[in-house]
């Protein structure tokens, strides 16, 4: 169970991988997310569900290399396989349950992030299949670091890069990228969705606040099991402490408070620190 | 006579020595211990140890064998009705089920059931088990989801009556709260928790981890597309509760069921595995159930001065006495008739104290016990960087949502009958998912009556 079927680097530090996994696959839908645990003495990672196959019962994890148990995913090689895949968790967007109408009303931006542009794929393809308008904003540090451009732009009508340093695209964040197209190119949107890190979700939901224009956020919090049952993920949203593994994790940026939720995500950053200075290097290791 | 020998101790780690390791605290009866203690048993003609046992077991009867040395002859007769006994015989509140009962307990200390039937478990696992008795094949499918103590239950006695079983559970390795609830020091994993479930599997009965029902699969999928004739629900009462006071969302503030999920099924506690946990030098726990004690004594293995609140007196502590005992001798601070009011931070949103209020008991409620009354102008704070809540759970409203004609009572509890029917036909449940939280052997109880009613509703069908 859970053999990688498939794995490219798509940066130096970005890993993609096709994984079996049927019984997921067969159940996923977009804005779900799943957990991944590569071996027995592993953490349990919440990764967002990058793309699906029902029929060849597989799913797609995009990984960043940042910590000891994501280098510890990245050197799965293919043909091996993870101790656990467990999921789809959480909600699925909540487009998946509007009619054909009410879809065709409207019109998406989405405003993707590093790693987080993995992720805005299957839901871009979704509703780019039932013809949906669909743009999209890719950011990214530099042209190195951006992924998923060419399987964009085969499902969206509009892509949008933008690098912090010019190399490619606009120059400057996805937050000025969302303004000047709405202000000064004269687009307009119903619905924005930013997906990328917590700092950058926060920013495009101030921007999105000054143009009125409604956002959902995906939220990446820590995680143990996923189903609700141990709390770590507590989210304070319109004032109320929520669980973003059962009920989200998209919410409603206007209502997600950002600085709580970043601070929680550093609980374990000295914890984690002092795993990685001890932690042995398993790349290569002779399985 | 029998009843003059003064019950006999069981030997334990000590309690300094315990406090920094998460090896089991009880060492139990060695065989001569336990043949002494068998021997203190009445054979009362109407023994209420059983009518208060929640699975009935023989009690008697297995200690008469004990007595003569037949461990074999006692760990058939306990098989019969439990398919955990080496989990009982350690979790079990036996003080208020079968010894509390015990005739000998009037006047002096009941027979020591719980650890006699702790050594049988241990003796017949370490000297080959049981052989079970399974019914030929009768070619009908039953799910059961969740492979904790109500799920093991009703496969065990599911499989044993003939049908193909398969056990659906969430988390990576089965056995439920057995597993990340229930910490090594009172309940060791691979000793005592992992042969059990292998013995469960050794009747026939298939487990599948990381399906989550509700999400990966559900109810209905179970019965109409996987061929299955019945569902068993077992999910448990997994959502921890919080109390609802300012600041229990900052850095340090954990539920219960995080902390221990963390040491028990991700073993934090273990260098060689990467799993963090945060306790640092003071940690408050808040509540006063087994689960409050689990969470203190293992923060206090962690290296933890360790301090439990709660708000009525130590006479209202709901948890079993053994634990409250245990932890008293192991250092940990009682802070009784104490409330939190709220959670302090530093500048960084970390934890640095939580601010309690003073109690007094008012009068008795509805439940017996005597409400706690806040003293105006008592507020005090107690420095700490961790606050562990242990306020209880309520089942997980995943499947109820995702199975059409299944009611939830008002708590979120699945509406079963005593035989665990539920509104919906083939549908079955029992354990927490129906009470709310409450112990192992309840749990085990609830499966072994579905279990025969899922038997009943298959024949009739």
């Amino acid at each position: 169970m859970y053999k990688i079927v498939s794995k490219e680097m798509l940066t130096p530090t970005i890993c993609r991988m096709n994984v079996e996994a049927p019984r997921l696959a067969k159940a996923a839908n977009p804005g779900q997310f799943l957990i991944v645990r590569a071996d027995e003495k592993g953490e349990r990672i919440p990764l967002t569900i990058s793309d699906y196959d029902k029929e060849a019962g597989t799913i797609t994890i995009v990984t960043q290399q940042i910590g000891a148990s994501s280098s510890e995913i990245i050197s799965y090689e293919e043909g091996e396989s993870f101790a656990d895949v467990v999921g789809p968790l959480g909600i699925p967007s909540e487009f998946i349950e509007m009619s054909p109408e009410e879809l065709k009303a409207q019109r998406y931006v989405f405003i993707a992030g590093g790693v987080g542009t993995a992720p805005v794929y299957p839901q871009v393809k979704w509703l780019h299949e039932r013809g949906v308008t669909v743009d999209v904003i890719i950011g990214a540090k530099t042209a190195d670091l951006m992924i998923y451009v060419k399987e964009m732009e085969a499902v969206c009508d509009n892509l949008y890069l933008c690098t912090d340093d010019g190399s490619v695209g606009f120059k400057g964040l996805v937050t000025a990228r969302l303004e000047k197209l709405i202000l000064e190119e004269g687009k307009k949107y119903t619905q924005a969705v930013a997906i990328g890190p917590m700092i950058m979700m926060k920013f495009a939901t101030l921007t999105a606040k000054k143009l009125e224009l409604p956002i959902i956020v995906s939220l990446n919090t820590l995680m143990v099991d996923g189903t609700g049952m141990c709390g770590a993920c507590r989210v304070t949203v319109a004032g109320k402490t929520r669980f973003a593994c059962v009920e989200g994790p998209e919410f409603n940026g206007y209502d997600v408070d950002f600085d709580e939720a970043m601070r929680r995500q550093t609980m374990y950053k000295k914890e984690e620190m002092d795993a990685n200075e001890h932690h042995k290097c398993r790349i290569g290791r002779g399985r | 006579m029998a009843n003059k020998i003064p019950r006999v101790p069981v030997r334990e780690q000590d309690p300094k020595v315990r406090a920094t390791n998460f090896e089991e605290v009880c060492y139990g009866y060695n065989e001569q211990e336990a043949m002494l203690e068998a021997t203190r048993c009445l054979h009362c003609k109407n023994p209420r140890c059983v009518a208060a046992c929640p699975v009935s077991i023989s009690i008697p009867n297995f200690i008469a064998h004990v007595a003569e040395g037949n461990f074999t002859a006692a760990a058939e007769i306990i098989a019969k009705d439990s398919s955990l006994p080496a989990v009982c015989g350690r979790v079990c509140p036996q003080e208020t089920q079968c010894e509390g009962s015990c005739i000998l307990g009037v006047k002096g200390e009941p027979v020591a059931i719980g650890k006699l039937e702790r050594f049988v478990a241990d003796w017949s696992r370490e000297n080959g088990g049981v052989k079970p008795q399974i019914e030929p094949a009768n070619g009908h499918k039953v799910a059961v989801i969740g492979s904790g103590p109500a799920g093991l239950a009703c496969a065990s006695d599911l499989a044993k009556l003939g049908y193909e079983v398969t056990i659906f559970e969430a988390l990576h390795r089965p056995g439920g709260v057995l597993e990340y609830g229930i910490p090594e020091f009172r309940l060791p994993k691979d000793k005592v928790v992992a042969p059990e479930i292998e013995s469960v599997k050794a009747l026939g009965v298939k487990i599948e981890t990381n399906v989550i029902a509700g999400r990966t699969i559900t109810v209905d999928s179970l019965l109409d597309e996987e061929g299955f004739a019945a569902v068993f629900i077992g999910s448990g009462a997994g959502l921890p509760k919080f109390m609802g006071i300012p600041g229990e969302n900052y850095n340090g503030v954990f539920s219960a069921n995080e902390f221990l999920t963390r040491n028990n099924l991700m073993k934090a506690y273990r260098d060689d595995y990467m799993t963090p946990i945060h306790a640092g030098q003071k940690v408050v726990v808040v509540g006063g159930g087994n689960v409050a004690m689990d969470a203190a004594r293992t923060a206090l293995r962690l290296g933890a001065e360790t301090t439990i609140v709660y708000r009525r007196t130590e006479t209202e502590l709901p948890a079993r006495r053994e634990e409250v005992h245990h932890a008293k001798e192991e250092g940990i601070n009682f802070a009784m008739l104490t409330n939190p009011v709220e959670i302090l931070a530093d500048e960084k949103g970390w934890v640095r104290a939580i601010k309690c209020i003073r109690m007094e008991l008012g009068e008795p409620d509805e439940s017996g016990r005597r409400s706690p009354v806040a003293v105006p102008g008592s507020e005090f704070e107690i420095e700490t960087e961790t606050v562990i809540m242990s306020l209880g759970t309520s089942p997980n409203p995943l499947i109820a949502k995702t199975t059409g004609g299944l009611d939830v009572n008002r708590r979120g509890c699945l509406v079963a009958d005593e035989n665990g029917a539920t509104t919906r036909e083939g549908v079955f449940a029992g354990g927490d998912a129906v009470t709310g939280a409450a112990t192992v052997i309840l749990a085990m109880g609830a499966g072994r009556k579905a279990a025969a009613a899922i038997h009943e509703y298959i024949k009739t069908k």
